[in-house]
């Protein structure tokens, strides 16, 4: 019996090695060192105690501008993004031509370079000879145009339509397999009680999609909190840091050789992720159970 | 299926031995060219790699070593390379460093980088004299330096910059302006910014996204304004950002915007975007350093342009303008080949390969010997070297954290959304917070 259970452990010990290695270790280390001034490159690292901690929280109003900037894309992403992607859907569900054709390029932007669709959307915005005003123009609405990125009132909002333009692909594709996956006698026993088209939709469809959804948003808001390359390429986090997210502040810290206090926003950053996740966990939980 | 499971134990032995003799082949090739010494070099810098790589082959043939050039872009990530190398202590025989001079005293204090003072000492002082002193200021730690490094030289400069004003002569034509008389004020600046923008010409471009352009930008004028000692004083946490002579110079960014002298969305453009910008001819002026003559070569090889200092406020202090060296090599001092690397420096700092790198690169040499042999737009930089400074080279270091507060509070001026004012007393509350650590 001993040796069977020898035996059991012995094969799961590569994977908890990999797992110690590469998850508890860093993480450890990270807590380790938020705990200390050290610059990266020096052996000796000065022990300061939370203080990075205390700074971050009660005193850096740019980290919770940039949470509220992270927050803002985020609401976007929600609503706009999966909206979209929702309608989108649900043409596909239906036996539509071309149906598959029309599935592959909605799944286009998902795939693409985040570098490079944020240069295309840079140009789109672009005040000089950007399209978006090229058209405003030619459409006699030319008192609008504007350098769209350089305006702290349009900046943040131009590039949270630009994240979810390339994020919606994937809320299509995985609201699209959920609608595949109810039973269509559901919507035949639901038709021959009378049920019109918008009562099946509100009675069938959202019940049996409530899973998908919850999983839809769990992941878009842990996507779009942790959105980087796009505003890196869009906008650096300009201007004057109106469209700057954590993960630019953590990066700018760490550049200013300040390895402790981005250990220290790192730290915060996931644990505010972790906690909107455990959050949500719960709700579909209670959701499922009513 | 006995003689199947057999046959099939065969050809996995078999291959194994076959993958085993060329991995061993491949071993002992390995093994046979790193007999002969391989100096490696990490950089950063893609439009040298060309120069860099045909110069080590020279190397090679003149002196039998092999020396690899390795590019790592962009350059932040070159930076978050150099420190993780350094921790993992796996740094190669010669390597860059990017960043603020803290950083270089860092490496150095940690002993990753080699004190060069010895050879660049010997034949009294040759290597060292051949170089610009503001370049070799680069790596150069003075007695009693605030960051309590063993004075020396640490350093050596492979090319010289500095940043300055450019401007489009066609542009200036065709707004009836005198491309031969740039203006040498700010007021005059922004009289010419005003009628080029009535003949609806963009005007004033940089890569204003960027902190450092900002900051060195706004730099200039200050020593001009008030001197080089109240910067000084300032960066010391003795003359507060409030001070009505900082307050002037947030103002001059203020005027700009008020004359509407800067191009569309200068404050979201990251400095490759306005040299495009430039280059392109969208825009009259453009404030950029001397690298950009290679980069607007191969934008447009068309483009008719001149150099200037930016214009000054007053004339009791000289503008100056920031500079110092382009490039520079470190040597690993843990490197059992740091003998051959500095020899190899020494090697790519003399006049040959100086000549060069200017002619394929156009960038400013760190040989002093080669001045002459630079092209006619790119002598345009070096008419005002005696003006350049650094903070490389400053007695004092502003911290990281009141340089963001600064550079984002200037590009809220431009955006008209802060006063100079509002602005100087947020970075003054900055500076006091940093004071007090």
């Amino acid at each position: 019996m001993a040796q069977r259970r020898f035996s059991n452990y012995l094969f799961i010990l590569p994977a908890c090695l990999i797992f110690a290695t590469f998850y508890i270790y860093p993480f450890f280390k990270t807590f380790q060192l938020s705990l200390h001034s050290w610059d990266g490159i020096q052996p000796a690292m000065q022990f300061i105690g939370f203080a990075n901690f205390k700074e971050l929280l009660f005193e850096d109003s740019a980290w919770w501008n940039s949470m509220y900037n992270a927050g803002y894309i985020t609401f976007w992403a929600l609503t706009f993004q999966n909206l979209l992607a929702l309608c989108l859907a649900l043409a596909c569900d239906r036996a539509m031509r071309a149906g598959a054709a029309y599935r592959v390029i909605f799944f286009i932007p998902p795939i693409l370079s985040e570098i490079v669709v944020g240069l295309v959307w840079k140009w789109i915005y672009n005040g000089d000879y950007g399209i978006l005003n090229y058209w405003l123009t030619n459409l006699g609405l030319g008192s609008f145009a504007k350098d769209w990125l350089a305006d702290p009132n349009s900046a943040l909002t131009c590039v949270a339509i630009a994240h979810a333009w390339k994020g919606f692909g994937w809320a299509f594709i995985i609201l699209l397999a959920g609608l595949q996956t109810i039973p269509t006698q559901l919507y035949e026993a639901a038709y021959v009680d009378g049920a019109g088209a918008w009562k099946r939709f509100i009675h069938v469809t959202i019940p049996m999609m409530i899973p998908v959804f919850i999983m839809v948003i769990i992941l878009t808001i842990l996507g779009a909190m942790q959105g980087f390359g796009l505003i890196l390429s869009m906008t650096l986090g300009g201007p004057a840091g109106h469209t700057e997210v954590p993960v630019i502040r953590i990066l700018d810290s760490m550049k200013n050789s300040q390895f402790g206090y981005a250990c220290a926003q790192a730290l915060i950053f996931g644990m505010i992720l972790v906690s909107i996740s455990f959050i949500q966990i719960r709700i579909s939980k209670y959701l499922k159970q009513a | 299926m006995r003689s199947k499971v057999v046959g099939v134990f065969c050809i996995a032995i078999l291959g194994v031995i076959l993958f085993s003799f060329l991995g061993f082949y491949g071993c002992a090739q390995e093994r046979e060219s790193h007999s002969k010494v391989t100096i490696t070099v990490w950089h950063w810098m893609t439009d040298r790699q060309a120069a860099f790589e045909e110069l080590a082959a020279r190397y090679e043939k003149a002196a039998g070593i092999r020396v690899k050039f390795e590019l790592f872009t962009p350059s932040d990530a070159y930076s978050q390379k150099i420190i993780a190398s350094a921790q993992g202590k796996t740094l190669p025989d010669i390597f860059g460093i990017l960043g603020k001079k803290r950083d270089a005293a860092s490496f150095i204090k940690a002993g990753y980088a080699l004190d060069l003072t010895k050879y660049m000492d010997e034949n009294m002082g040759a290597w060292r004299n051949q170089l610009f002193d503001k370049a070799l200021n680069m790596g150069r730690f003075t007695e009693g330096n605030l960051f309590g490094v063993v004075p020396g030289i640490y350093a050596v400069p492979i090319d010289l910059m500095n940043v300055q004003m450019i401007y489009n002569r066609k542009i200036f034509k065709e707004a009836g302006l005198d491309p031969n008389y740039p203006p040498v004020t700010f007021t005059g600046f922004i009289e010419q910014l005003k009628k080029l923008k009535e003949k609806n010409f963009s005007g004033f471009v940089s890569g204003f996204a960027e902190a450092w352009l900002i900051d060195s930008f706004a730099f200039s004028y200050a020593f001009n304004i008030m001197g080089e000692d109240k910067v000084m004083k300032t960066l010391k946490g003795e003359v507060p950002y409030t001070d009505p002579d900082w307050i002037k110079v947030f103002t001059l960014f203020q005027d700009l915007r008020e004359a509407g002298g800067f191009a569309s969305g200068v404050v979201s453009m990251d400095n490759k975007y306005a040299e495009q910008s430039f280059a392109n001819e969208k825009s009259a002026f453009v404030y950029n350093g001397s690298w950009c003559i290679n980069v607007y070569k191969g934008m447009n090889p068309e483009l008719d342009y001149a150099v200037m200092m930016p214009p000054k406020v007053v004339e009791k202090n000289p503008m100056v303008i920031w500079g110092s060296a382009g490039a520079a090599f470190y040597v690993n001092a843990a490197s059992p080949n740091a003998q051959e690397a500095v020899r190899f420096l020494k090697w790519l700092t003399d006049d040959t390969q100086q000549v060069y790198l200017i002619e394929t690169t156009l960038n400013l040499p760190a040989n002093k010997n080669c001045l002459n042999k630079i092209p006619k737009i790119l002598s345009q930089f070096t008419d005002d070297l005696d003006k350049i400074t650094h903070p490389n080279i400053w007695s004092y270091e502003e911290s990281p954290k009141v340089t963001e507060v600064f550079a984002r509070g200037i590009q809220s001026i431009i955006i008209g959304e802060k006063s100079p004012e509002t602005v100087a007393a947020e970075v003054q509350v900055a500076k006091q917070k940093e004071l007090k650590k």
